[in-house]
């Protein structure tokens, strides 16, 4: 599956307007996860999980860098995500379903907060971002 | 049977009533045949599917997405017999339409993308949570009769 040049495109307009609240809305995109998946808390015993936590914010933040790292790098995906790809490979072994549930939760958040640019256009192709995206930190799994 | 709290009814209620049926069902399938193009293959009849543009505009996927999106009001107004509501229906799906069942969450998660861009920060995680419950037990019950 590979992103066309009008996907690239509609992928770096959202992102530009995402960036500016990339640590809010991988906040909210977390507290999405685990409100309506309650099964995804299982990865994160250690965590305080109540809404507005340092940790949930931290996190948020982590993910939406690394989604930022692959927006940037969007011709080689696999190339940017590679360290991450391994991490979620050998140590964090996070199931595969997962993946599709937050990338699920991050739209809803972008959706909500950009309704206007959140086309049908700009919603297939961060679809199929995401989807790339998860593709590459599963593939090194077996 | 499905348990639903006073709030998760609340949630519904309140939301279902806010929400124009037929654009937004129209929005829904319309993004649903635009995200997920494979779904295409149930509505060869449906003439000009071409792009995205050619899908918004077209008058059967405007008709069908509000016909779909009625049907889901029959699940909030008989949230305590989902089961028995889209008996018929789940039948219909199955022997008439051969839908595999993962189309009917694909759909539920399309209509709450669709939810979230309506009802912007009013769709919050836990309006989502209840949102995700409903379409999973709606998709659940129209693929119950399934054989």
């Amino acid at each position: 599956m590979t992103l066309t040049q009008a996907e690239k495109a509609a992928v770096v307009t959202i992102w530009a307007k995402v960036a500016t609240q990339a640590d809010a809305i991988g906040a909210e995109s977390l507290e999405r996860l685990f409100s309506s998946y309650p099964q995804t808390k299982t990865y994160f015993p250690h965590f305080d999980l109540s809404q507005g936590s340092a940790q949930l914010r931290a996190h948020g933040s982590k993910v939406m860098n690394a989604i930022g790292e692959a927006v940037k790098n969007i011709d080689d995906i696999r190339g940017a995500l590679a360290k991450l790809s391994e991490l979620h490979a050998y140590i964090l072994r996070v199931d595969p379903v997962n993946f599709r549930l937050l990338s699920h939760c991050i739209l809803c958040s972008v959706a909500a907060r950009y309704p206007s640019d959140f086309t049908p256009e700009a919603h297939a192709a961060w679809d199929k971002f995401l989807s790339s995206v998860s593709s590459v930190l599963t593939e090194k799994y077996r | 049977m499905v348990h639903w709290t006073a709030e998760e009814k609340q949630l519904i209620t309140s939301v279902w009533g806010k929400v124009n049926v037929e654009e937004c069902g129209a929005e829904a399938l319309a993004r649903l045949l635009i995200v997920y193009p494979w779904t295409q293959r149930f509505f060869d009849n449906f003439g000009n599917l071409s792009s995205p543009t050619a899908i918004i505009g077209n008058p059967k996927v405007r008709a069908h997405g509000k016909k779909v999106l009625t049907s889901f009001g029959d699940a909030v107004k008989n949230l305590e017999n989902l089961k028995a509501t889209f008996s018929k229906l789940s039948e219909l799906h199955c022997e008439k339409l051969h839908v595999d069942p993962e189309n009917f969450r694909l759909l539920g998660d399309i209509l709450i993308i669709v939810l979230a861009a309506h009802f912007t920060k009013d769709f919050t995680p836990a309006c989502q949570a209840t949102w995700q419950k409903l379409v999973g037990v709606v998709a659940h019950a129209l693929a119950y009769k399934y054989h």
